[in-house]
């Protein structure tokens, strides 16, 4: 997966946000080591102390866990890992819904749209 | 060690009528990566050859690490120029043991590896390379110094969009931890990414100097964004486009 920027955001936001969805789909998986603060800083093509303050977030979220001799890790929680998926998933649904509602559908529809899809697959 | 790495005071320069920088204070603190960015003329490389004691302020005081420009400040400064000033029948390898000589912080191990990586071949004449790839080994040369500050002037404007991303990369992987990196360009959406700081000068004077995430996050828009919209040229009078 290749790292995106957009221009409406702070960069370090955009890294929390792509570094989570790695944890999420399992890329790091629960209680693995988080690489190196430079070498994702490298991977991703941006400065060190930008990638410092998107792991920070990272942690500040209960995802990834510091210590001081080993580097970053996954968290092994289970429960934290189900949780931001679910705030995630939350978040794509309210942005689904938003763009309906712009074009004049309501819930009724929404619901009608997401089963007809649903079907379709 | 001086808890500003630079601060310039009410920092004036004359070129006899002209006035290219006018009363600028700037304050660098260390292990960023700051952008100096102004469009063409603004005054970018006086600042920055003022910085390295190439030039005299017309008014006002430079400090490097809490001293005046001069031997002391040369020795932790690693300075690359807007163009080329070696001998074109150099090869990379003699310019190598000229920083060598010149320079205690210049690891020769470490210009070895960068050339590889880059695709230089240090054996070769400086007159038998492209543009490009000279500039490559000058950048090579500059990285390869364990400084406190580096001041690229221009580092990226004679590559393509595919080594700019490369010579990025150099840029961050190899700059002295402690050390901070000054770069000028107007090419800001190649660097935005890398840059902690934005420092604008227009006109000889700095407009704006924050954090590119706080621009960002102030503004809503891209430092890009930013500078295309306070730099728009003007139309030319009744002459609309």
């Amino acid at each position: 997966m290749d790292w995106t920027f957009t221009d409406d955001r702070p960069i370090w936001q955009q890294l929390t946000e792509q570094l989570t969805v790695r944890i999420l789909k399992g890329e790091y998986p629960p209680g693995g080591r988080l690489p190196a603060v430079r070498e994702l800083a490298s991977q991703a093509g941006v400065n060190p102390n930008t990638m410092q303050r998107a792991l920070a977030q990272l942690e500040a979220d209960g995802l990834a866990v510091g210590s001081r001799t080993a580097g970053r890790t996954v968290t092994e929680d289970a429960a934290v890992i189900e949780a931001a998926a679910k705030a995630r998933a939350r978040a794509a649904v309210a942005a689904c819904l938003e763009v309906l509602s712009q074009l004049g559908y309501g819930a009724e529809d929404a619901l009608v749209f997401v089963k007809e899809e649903l079907h379709h697959a | 060690m001086h808890e500003q790495l630079v601060t310039c005071t009410a920092l004036t320069k004359r070129y006899g009528g002209k006035t290219a920088l006018k009363g600028v204070n700037l304050e660098l603190g260390r292990g960023r990566i700051v952008g100096l960015l102004g469009p063409n003329g603004s005054g970018k490389t006086t600042l920055i050859k003022i910085l390295c004691g190439l030039l005299q302020p017309t008014e006002g005081a430079v400090l490097v690490d809490g001293q005046g420009v001069g031997p002391y400040t040369k020795s932790i400064i690693s300075y690359l120029p807007d163009r080329m000033y070696f001998a074109d029948w150099m090869r990379a390898t003699d310019l190598f043991d000229l920083f060598a000589d010149f320079y205690q912080d210049f690891d020769r191990t470490k210009a070895m590896n960068m050339c590889a990586s880059l695709g230089v071949t240090p054996s070769d004449r400086l007159k038998s390379m492209s543009k490009g790839t000279k500039e490559k080994v000058q950048l090579v040369l500059v990285m390869a110094r364990k400084a406190q500050l580096y001041l690229l002037d221009e580092p990226i404007a004679g590559v393509d969009p595919a080594a700019r991303e490369f010579i990025l990369g150099t840029i961050l992987t190899n700059y002295n931890e402690e050390g901070t990196v000054l770069i000028s360009t107007h090419l800001i959406s190649d660097i935005e990414k890398v840059l902690d700081e934005a420092v604008f000068l227009k006109e000889g004077q700095i407009t704006l100097h924050d954090t590119v995430d706080s621009i960002r996050e102030r503004e809503g828009k891209s430092v890009d964004a930013l500078f295309r919209e306070i730099f728009r040229a003007q139309n030319y009078e009744g002459g609309a486009f």
